[in-house]
């Protein structure tokens, strides 16, 4: 079998050097009731032909978004990955590496990780970063237990316009830690009036910027309002390429951002695996859930890089930790760090310019067409549409077609059946619009 | 002789490399795009000012400066990485690959199910090959890692409790566990009562019987332990913990040592979740991604977490409404599905060795770990008798008198080209040493790993403790002071100030 590289004499003169006549004697503390006695009835191993033949299959039963006229969106962008990231973080000494417990021999990953937390702390507006969550709604979640740690409060309110899984994530994380969350109804029309919702027992508001709907918004009233009675201002971003064109959560009063970084370095992969963005402010860093990279020097006095702050963690702390998580998302912040260093000021700025000169084009053409209203005055690469017919159905006639329309709301708010999300990147073509809005007549029609 | 000083700082091939942010080219950019002409916005009055502070490279120097820093690295596939409770085994690349194919890695979570009836598949076929293996019926396919599986798991447990109108208040973890078991206890908010261990590394049965009663909702105990050892009395155990109504969670950690021979469901588990990053191969990625399914009794099945997956005859459904079905879920712990991509990799790895080769992997990784107990015990100090599992405990015992700790011995091993065993865990021991050799080292390579240890630990029971003291001499950076990162944390590049 090829990846075992012990031949039968190997084993022989091992259990020798051992003085047991055979492995079963390695495993004689198993007791005889859990000891298996016919074989697992699984198929047995299989050569890489085989497998890859297997898995090509099953994979062809799948239609890609990443191959059609797509305008998918709702928290997963597809945007241009260049060639030398994957290439890159294929490397096995980024691959094959464990977390950088020893920093004599890890270098590699906590400058990675130190010049990632930077990257994030300067894109959200804020002091700090941390070196990477497991995902958007996860980092949204702990944030909010963040804000209860730092304010001694227990109550956050959670704006209707936030992703529906980001809420539900913090709704299951928060259920046994003795937080209420305040949610308004699913805020449709962005009307919704968070600030009078603030009392002396909120712990945060949390706000997501573009919302779930595509909306941009100025949050520097309310990061006021929340500050006047001692909470915290929790803003939410899931499509961090927003942040090259629009006002970062920091400069608007924030005080603990929650991302998803997909956008940039990864793959769409299903939903999974991607990379949590978190940043605060310098004084809340020591309530900061997950791994921080610090700068230090060695006994040569060299500058270098450790993880710190260890003491917050699970590995020192066990039940009073700050949070159970011993794992970031390692690799998927590598993928975007080395993207967003492609990029750069200049590439970000254009890429970011790219994706809302399309996402206006777009919004345009649809307005001018029967059957569909453009519910949006504000957005960045995604607004949301009402369909003169259930968007599902929509949807699924034009995915039958090769083009990927957008995200039926309804799949996430069941209630919301004629809205559609549409995202516009910056490898959606006139030629796919085009081929939507031609789809989308016919469909309506 | 030792090597002279350079003007450059650099040392042959390993160079010196600054920060994107001091190699900064203002106006460069990696990335051609058209241009953007922007003359009107709909950006709602926030659009941005000022610059956002990142610095500018071309292409070239993006790839030498990631390059360079991967050599300063140590990793599986250049070396022996022994660490403990990691299970760091080979990553073959035909799960890369695969992971990688258009359709799979160009999927997008929020398509039609009609267009993702591949991808639901294999999703279902996974946790397919870790129901069969653990012999639990059910499978929460979406934790993010082995500590949100926890967090799952114990959910699940506290749903069907409370089904049942029996909440309970106490969570009992071995003094031996993982400290993120008491830290996912706690999410769940459960109160952990810590169980000491015996003479013999196991759980301590007078004393988990004594703290055993009907407020107690589950006993979270890793098997085979973090000392290396099968529990031997864990039918006696699984039979307690029932008798007192509450449920048995396995940290899976160690399902290295015993895939393909054992079962879980067979010992009394009702749940445990698996690392597929350490059983199942996929790449640690320098901390991540990780996944950590869990797999379920029939009595836990109906409290999984959504989104699951169900099959209706040849098609897949995926399950995402909490109210969509006769199950009562206790939540959702993720965005969308879970790693997908992770999946792809476990899944092709378990095809690959199959059920014969999973029953060899485990094996394999018990021989080499008995072997290096064999070869290492008469010069080191192992605190409980064998056999092992597939990790080997020491202690610093061997270490008394001469100066050198735990820590100076394990940097001596960076030195000669080995990555340091885990250290000063499990807490059980005095000064741990954690040795994890997988079954993917050669016999070769267990060789010059012992025969390296033997020398090091003669030479510190010798005296020569100013060496170990130093080390490492020859990495990168030598020993970082983690006290003053710590006291005055600098986490971010700032410009400096003129």
């Amino acid at each position: 079998m090829r990846y075992l590289p012990l031949s039968a004499d190997d084993r022989g003169q091992m259990l020798a050097a051992i003085g047991v006549d055979s492995v079963d004697d390695l495993y004689r503390d198993v007791p005889a009731g859990g000891r298996l006695t016919s074989p697992i009835e699984l198929p047995g191993h299989t050569g890489e032909i085989e497998v890859e033949r297997a898995l090509t299959s099953m994979a062809a039963r799948n239609t890609p978004a990443g191959g059609a006229p797509s305008f998918l969106g709702g928290g997963i962008y597809r945007h241009f990955v260049p060639a030398a990231v994957d290439h890159l973080i294929q490397r096995g000494e980024f691959l094959t590496a464990y977390t950088p417990y020893q920093p004599e021999v890890s270098q590699g990953t906590l400058q990675y990780l130190f010049e990632f937390q930077t990257q994030v702390a300067l894109l959200t507006g804020c002091d700090v970063a941390n070196a990477s969550m497991y995902d958007g709604a996860t980092a949204c979640a702990e944030a909010v237990i963040m804000a209860g740690r730092i304010t001694k409060r227990k109550k956050a309110v959670v704006s209707g316009a936030l992703h529906p899984h980001y809420a539900a994530v913090t709704a299951t994380s928060t259920e046994f830690l003795g937080l209420e969350l305040v949610t308004p109804n699913p805020d449709l029309t962005g009307e919704e009036d968070l600030s009078a919702m603030i009392g002396g027992d909120t712990a945060c508001v949390v706000v997501q910027n573009p919302d779930f709907f595509g909306r941009v918004r100025d949050l520097t009233a309310l990061a006021d309002a929340c500050h006047a009675q001692g909470a915290l201002l929790v803003v939410v971003v899931t499509e961090i390429v927003a942040l090259g064109l629009i006002k970062s959560p920091g400069e608007m009063g924030a005080d603990i951002v929650a991302g998803e970084g997909q956008s940039l370095g990864n793959a769409l992969n299903f939903g999974g695996p991607t990379v949590g963005l978190m940043a605060t402010r310098q004084k809340f860093v020591r309530q900061l859930p997950g791994r921080l990279v610090g700068q230090t020097t060695d006994v040569d006095g060299q500058r270098g890089f450790v993880l710190t702050l260890s003491t917050r963690e699970q590995h020192i702390r066990r039940d009073k930790a700050t949070s159970n998580i011993c794992t970031n998302s390692g690799l998927c912040a590598l993928a975007f760090t080395i993207h967003l260093t492609m990029l750069g000021e200049v590439g970000l700025r254009k890429m970011a310019a790219l994706n809302h000169a399309g996402a206006m084009r777009l919004a345009e053409r649809l307005a001018g067409m029967a059957g569909v209203e453009v519910l949006n005055e504000s957005f960045f690469n995604e607004f949301t549409v009402r369909l003169s017919k259930p968007a599902s159905g929509v949807v699924d006639a034009l995915a039958e077609k090769g083009v990927f329309a957008g995200v039926p709301v309804s799949r996430l708010l069941p209630d919301a059946e004629q809205l559609l999300l549409v995202a516009v990147t910056e490898l959606n073509s006139d030629d796919d619009m085009d081929r939507l809005v031609n789809e989308l007549e016919e469909a309506l029609r | 002789m030792s090597a002279p000083e350079t003007y450059t700082g650099n040392r042959g091939l390993q160079m010196e490399e600054p920060l994107i942010f001091e190699a900064d080219s203002p106006g460069l950019c990696g990335v051609d795009f058209p241009d953007a002409d922007i003359t009107s916005d709909r950006l709602g009055g926030v659009k941005r000012e000022g610059d956002i502070g990142l610095p500018g490279m071309a292409e070239p120097q993006v790839v030498r400066h990631y390059l360079r820093l991967s050599q300063k690295n140590y990793s599986i596939d250049a070396g022996f990485y022994p660490l403990g409770s990691c299970t760091m085994k080979h990553n073959p690349r035909l799960n890369e690959k695969l992971a990688r194919l258009p359709g799979f890695a160009g999927l997008h979570p929020l398509q039609p199910e009609t267009t993702t009836q591949g991808a639901l598949e294999l999703i279902d076929a996974t946790a397919h090959w870790l129901s069969v293996l653990t012999g639990l019926p059910g499978v929460a396919m979406s934790p993010a890692a082995g500590a949100h599986g926890e967090f799952a798991g114990l959910m699940t447990i506290r749903a069907a409790l409370e089904d049942r109108g029996d909440a309970r208040k106490r969570v009992l973890v071995p003094e031996s566990a993982h400290g993120t078991n008491p830290a996912s206890a706690h999410a769940c908010g459960y109160a952990v009562e810590s169980i000491p261990a015996n003479d013999r590394g196991r759980v301590d049965l007078d004393a988990f019987r004594a703290a055993l009663d009907t407020d107690v909702a589950a006993l979270m105990l890793t098997n085979p332990n973090t000392c290396g050892l099968f529990e031997d009395e864990i039918i006696e155990i699984a039979e307690a913990v029932h008798e007192a109504g509450a449920f048995f969670y396995c940290d899976g950690a160690n399902f290295n040592a015993i895939v393909g021979r054992v079962r879980p469901g067979d010992l009394g588990i009702d749940c445990m979740h698996i690392n597929l990053h350490k059983t199942f191969s996929t790449p640690h990625g320098g901390g991540g991604p990780g996944s950590g399914p869990v797999v379920l009794s029939e009595a836990l099945t109906p409290y999984a977490p959504v989104p699951y997956v169900v099959r209706d005859g040849n098609r897949f459904r995926l399950i995402e409404d909490e109210g969509a079905s006769d199950a009562k879920p206790f939540g959702r712990i993720k965005g969308f599905h879970g790693q997908f991509g992770v999946f792809v990799r476990a899944l092709a790895y378990m095809m690959s060795l199959g059920a014969d080769g999973l029953k060899q992997v485990a094996e394999d990784a018990v021989l080499n770990a008995n072997y290096l107990m064999a070869s290492l015990e008469d010069v080191l100090s192992a605190p409980f008798a064998g056999p092992c599992m597939h990790e080997v405990l020491f202690d610093d015992r061997f270490l008394a008198d001469s100066g050198v700790s735990t820590l100076d011995f394990a940097k001596a091993m960076i030195d000669e080209g080995f990555h340091p065993m885990t250290m000063y865990f499990p807490l059980v021991v005095h000064g741990a040493l954690l040795m994890e050799p997988t079954e993917t080292e050669s016999k070769a390579a267990l060789d010059s790993f012992i025969g390296t240890v033997r020398s090091l630990a003669e030479k510190a029971k010798a005296g020569d403790a100013e060496l170990f003291h130093e080390a490492p001499h020859l990495t990168p950076r030598r020993r970082l002071d983690e006290t003053a990162a710590a006291r005055k944390p600098v986490l971010r590049w700032l410009p400096p100030e003129d």
